[in-house]
């Protein structure tokens, strides 16, 4: 699904450039659920940038899907997260003077599909993440983790090829935080493609691959017995 | 172009962000109010200004007689220059290329009867040409003839206001009027646009006022047109020429300045106009530094708008909208706003300035007023600059990586 060769990134620091990702070579199978673990500096959160196509690459290639991603445009890079990727952010990002429900919406509206039935897709992811009946409140109207629950129904409701998760749970406490990685996991039991950043050990464990990153290289990466987040819920 | 899904979109974002559209489409509407009012009290005052000064004949010259300064030819100075009615024949005579019409007038003030009512008012007696000077207007009857004058007829022209405190409703034509103790018959009533003053003389023929005053044959002043086609360089050669030709006559030194004055209306009308330019100037010029306030204001708004939305544009751009779909969607909605706000703003003033024009008269705006198609360009030049002023920071945010979008807080 996901294939990194020999990937470089640094950022310009005005006369100094900082080096952040040394030549990551990383492979994603589909269905999987790899959790990408690392300190605060490590280039986690640049990899998965990256990934997002919400940044873009100095060296080295990057194939999702059998498609190079290479030269975007912002035109292009928009269109390809929206057919291929879903994001979860720490912070939710939810437009908050749209209801959940809108919210949603919003990708199947820049895929340009009708809006009744847009809405009748949304309203079903909301029910899979257990808030239909929240769908006509704002943001601020909800706790964080139903704010964390919508904005995953909004990733997903654009049917991605990989959902990208970054901190999924960083702002969350820990019982919401099982509850959301529950959601997860049930999500990539249907089959789905997820990558989590995280710095949570716990977090890590919950999913079945982590990938350590230190100072910008690969140091671990291994497959792991998933721990269920539903036994702790 | 239109893409109801597109507009749902706008309505819903406008609906749910009352404030921000408040301020914005507020700052547009009250940009052009105060911009029709401004421009329509410019034109209220220029209005005011022409019935002020252009409302008599513009090709006249005064002549009016005074005391001589200079001795000369064997004459002291401080002599009473006077005109007589042989200046009249002489200057028709010498003149006629430059000459349209001549008249004299004597004004003397008089106690007027008519029943049981009277009251003071200034008669002018004239010769049939001071219609035309004055541009006066009859209303019924005549003006003052040639036989009038030939045969030093009693008859009177009243203006419109003595008609009214005289005659009140009675039908004033063929009646009997007593001016200082003699009979007048009145043979018409006029109206002038100069206003209420105007319309309180009452005209008869001048040999009849000399006749009165012991049979003389002075004359208090000359007024006189010179034709049109010689232009305003032709009215000053005419008055030099005329200058002189008086001053030889009535023995009066040419370098006196005093003896004879002589007004051109010409030269005063130039002075008018050149003054109604400076008036329309202003006029224009506050209209366009409004404008451009506005339009700064408009963009102001649209700035901060687009600044306050960069992270919802982050977020949108990160679920797939495409940097066209983000300036499309700033722009459509900027535009909905400046454009219904800009005609909503246009109509409150040209109601306002309607119903406000006529107490305003007192202040020296006459019915204040905008046309049509000033007030719908600046009104499209507001929108099409709202438009602009949105598009700039739109494309900036449109081109904005998400991820820095993202980041701000």
């Amino acid at each position: 699904m996901i294939k990194i060769t020999n990937l470089h990134k640094s950022y310009k620091m005005g006369n100094s450039s900082l080096h952040v990702l040394k030549g990551i070579d990383f492979e994603v199978e589909e269905g999987e659920l790899v959790a990408i673990m690392g300190s605060s500096g490590s280039g986690k959160s640049t990899l998965l940038n990256i990934l997002g196509m919400l940044d873009v690459l100095d060296e080295g290639s990057y194939l999702l899907d059998d498609v190079l991603i290479k030269d975007l445009d912002e035109t292009k890079a928009a269109k390809y997260r929206n057919q291929f990727l879903g994001f979860v952010f720490q912070s939710f990002n939810l437009i908050n003077y749209k209801s959940a429900l809108e919210n949603v919406s919003l990708p199947l509206y820049y895929q340009g599909i009708a809006r009744k039935e847009r809405q009748e897709q949304a309203l079903e992811y909301l029910t899979r993440v257990g808030l239909a009946d929240w769908a006509t409140h704002l943001p601020s109207e909800l706790s964080g983790g139903q704010k964390q629950r919508v904005a995953i129904a909004r990733a997903m409701a654009s049917k991605p090829k990989v959902l990208l998760a970054d901190e999924p749970t960083g702002a969350l406490d820990t019982k919401t935080s099982y509850e959301v990685m529950d959601l997860i996991q049930k999500i990539n039991e249907e089959g789905n493609t997820i990558l989590v950043v995280t710095h949570e050990e716990d977090i890590a464990k919950m999913c079945k691959r982590i990938v350590k990153l230190k100072d910008g290289v690969i140091v671990e990466d291994s497959k792991v017995k998933q721990v269920l987040a539903a036994d702790y819920v | 172009m239109f893409n109801r899904d597109r507009w749902q979109e706008i309505f819903e974002t406008i609906r749910k962000n009352k404030l921000r559209t408040f301020l914005s489409g507020f700052t547009v509407a009250l940009g052009i109010f105060i911009f029709i009012i401004l421009f329509g009290f410019g034109n209220g005052l220029k209005n005011q200004f022409q019935e002020f000064f252009l409302d008599d004949a513009t090709n006249v010259i005064f002549l009016f007689p005074g005391k001589t300064s200079k001795p000369y030819n064997g004459f002291k100075s401080n002599r009473r220059i006077e005109f007589k009615n042989d200046d009249l024949s002489d200057i028709k005579e010498q003149f006629p290329f430059f000459l349209e019409y001549i008249t004299p007038r004597i004004s003397r003030g008089a106690v007027v009867k008519y029943k049981n009512e009277f009251d003071n008012y200034t008669t002018r007696a004239v010769g049939p040409a001071h219609q035309f000077a004055e541009k006066t207007i009859l209303m019924k009857g005549r003006f003052i003839n040639q036989d009038d004058i030939k045969n030093k007829t009693k008859y009177a022209v009243i203006g419109r206001l003595v008609a009214q405190d005289l005659f009140n409703q009675e039908d004033p034509l063929g009646k009997f009027i007593d001016i200082g103790n003699s009979v007048f018959k009145v043979v018409g009533v006029f109206q002038d646009d100069g206003g209420d003053r105007e319309e309180r003389y009452i005209y008869i023929p001048y040999t009849t006022r000399q006749l009165l005053e012991r049979s003389n044959d002075k004359l208090d002043q000359i007024i006189l047109a010179f034709k049109p086609q010689i232009g305003h360089s032709g009215s000053v050669l005419f008055e030099r020429k005329l200058r002189e030709f008086l001053k030889k006559k009535k023995s009066i030194d040419p370098s006196d300045p005093n003896g004879i004055y002589i007004r051109n209306v010409a030269d005063q009308l130039k002075q008018n106009q050149q003054f109604a330019n400076v008036l329309q100037l202003i006029v224009t010029f506050v209209g366009l530094g409004t404008l451009i306030a506005g339009i700064i204001g408009i963009s102001n708004i649209m700035v901060f708008v687009v600044k306050e939305r960069t992270k919802e544009l982050g977020i949108r751009k990160a679920l797939g909208a495409t940097p066209k779909a983000v300036i499309r969607m700033i722009l459509q909605e900027s535009i909905f706003i400046t454009t219904i706000s800009g005609y909503i703003g246009l109509f409150i003033g040209i109601f306002v300035l309607k119903n406000i024009g006529v107490s305003l008269q007192d202040y020296f705006i006459k019915n204040p007023y905008i046309d049509t198609s000033t007030a719908l360009f600046s009104t499209m030049i507001l929108i099409l600059f709202g438009g602009i002023a949105g598009y700039i920071p739109a494309k900036r945010a449109a081109q904005i990586k998400p991820i820095i979008a993202l980041r701000d807080e």
